[in-house]
């Protein structure tokens, strides 16, 4: 249970972590908290040649808000995310997504740019990103650019990150003034990856909805967002029929993996619960 | 041997150096090379929690840290947990409430119920059991662990020096 042997660099800038990247390769790895790829390569299913670790560079941490949104190193820990008043009191469904994130050790490690990097659907970060229609900023050698979340994620520990590139910020538009919000996670146990979860952001107008969104975790190869659910709930009140409505289409988009976790039918059962829990939470703390 | 490091930090107070490959987890530097057998190697797989320590002021789990990364580090291990040949508060919590079977997950109990203390000095009931999530125990079924912890608690606010 020890990683193949590697070579190991501690760059302290961005810049000097793209030149590692561009003059390595396709051996090299990005280490964030380390807390996915530390234990695949303790099973040797990832034996990566060369390791960036991206833990020294202070320019991919730290919180802070710009024209509206939140711009977030993508170094910050589950734990700073927690901490921080800034994401506590402007998009608490980060909060709250982070706080369900595996447990206090690996949250003081993990981060939510490796989580959203590493593009296994079991991660939370995914859900809550397209949830909050957030935007990735990537650099690389041939400069930056800026990604939406939506279509970022690609399948199985694949995203729109370039090989060259490291995703360096995460910028969320904060949501307006008496949002309703939830992330709802079936678990088996603590600490365990999602059976099934569930992002919601809600606006409420007149006792109608006037906008949500609506992103599940682990329900197929990447994280979903369930249009189809937002557009039925759309200008409806939030009741018994349009719940149901809403947890019927948001299932309807599933293609869960079968696992120790539960087969086909009950991950697709566990996302429309989980949705339907989570459209209540979140109208339960709609602020008018 | 294959390219080392050396890697210098402080351990429980003293400063320490070491020589290690890039792959060499911090739990193996401890044990092996520190002879600090106090964190334990319970699962492999980044789940247990047995090796939990103190670094840089939080709880990790050293099974998933390279000891390259702990460079200037300020690392805690249950070995420095005694004050002055007095068992810590939470020690002698351990042992008055039964928190302890066979000792395996104890240390990294001990370990990470120091950092939460320090996070949360009057933790619920409820904050323990989510604070101490990712520490697992096949003995006690945890009641006598938040006990302990309860116990600890009360009695380093009311002795702060102790903590």
């Amino acid at each position: 249970m020890i990683p193949a042997a590697f070579e190991y660099y501690a760059p302290g800038s961005i810049g000097e972590a793209v030149s590692l990247l561009a003059r390595l390769g396709g051996e090299s790895k990005l280490l964030a908290g380390g807390h996915s790829l530390l234990p695949m390569m303790k099973l040797r299913f990832a034996q990566p040649a060369h390791l960036i670790d991206l833990n020294r560079i202070a320019d991919l941490r730290g919180i802070r808000e710009e024209r509206g949104e939140l711009v977030i190193g993508a170094m910050t820990t589950e734990a700073e995310l927690i901490a921080s008043s800034f994401v506590r009191n402007k998009v608490p469904l980060l909060a709250e997504g982070a706080g369900s994130i595996a447990d206090p050790q690996v949250r003081y490690r993990g981060t939510i740019g490796g989580d959203i990097s590493h593009g296994d659907p079991g991660n939370d970060h995914p859900a809550l990103m397209l949830a909050l229609d957030a935007s990735f900023v990537l650099t690389g050698p041939r400069g930056q650019r800026t990604l939406k979340s939506d279509g970022y994620f690609l399948g199985l520990y694949e995203t729109q990150l370039a090989a060259d590139e490291i995703l360096t910020h995460i910028r969320i538009p904060i949501p307006a003034a008496g949002s309703g919000w939830s992330y709802q996670k079936l678990k088996r146990k603590t600490g365990d990856f999602a059976t099934a979860a569930a992002a919601v952001l809600l606006q409420m107008k007149g006792g109608s909805v006037a906008r949500v969104a609506i992103a599940l975790t682990n329900a197929g190869p990447t994280a979903l967002r369930a249009r189809a659910a937002e557009a039925a709930l759309t200008g409806k009140p939030l009741d018994e029929a349009s719940l149901g409505e809403a947890a019927r289409l948001a299932m309807s988009i599933c293609n869960p993996t079968p696992d120790q976790r539960g087969d086909v039918a009950y991950k697709t059962a566990m996302c429309g619960e989980m949705t339907r829990r989570a459209l209540q939470a979140a109208a339960a703390r709609v602020r008018p | 041997m294959a390219g080392t490091h050396p890697v210098a930090f402080k351990l429980n107070g003293k400063t320490v150096a070491v020589e290690v490959e890039a792959r060499e987890l911090l739990i193996y530097t401890l044990r092996e090379k520190l002879a600090h057998t106090g964190p334990h190697i319970g699962c492999e797989t980044s789940h247990c929690g047995a090796c939990t320590v103190d670094c840089n002021g939080m709880s990790v789990k050293s099974c998933t840290v390279l000891t390259v990364q702990c460079g200037g580090a300020e690392v805690l291990t249950v070995e420095g947990l005694e004050r002055g040949g007095a068992l810590h508060a939470l020690q002698q919590a351990f042992h008055e409430q039964h928190g302890l079977q066979c000792g395996y997950c104890t240390p990294g109990m001990l370990m990470r119920a120091y950092r939460l203390l320090q996070e949360n000095p009057k933790p619920s009931e409820q904050e323990i059991r989510y604070g101490m999530a990712g520490n697992l125990c096949r003995c006690t079924g945890y009641q006598n662990i938040v006990k302990a912890v309860q116990a600890a608690a009360r009695k380093l606010a009311a002795a702060p020096a102790a903590a």
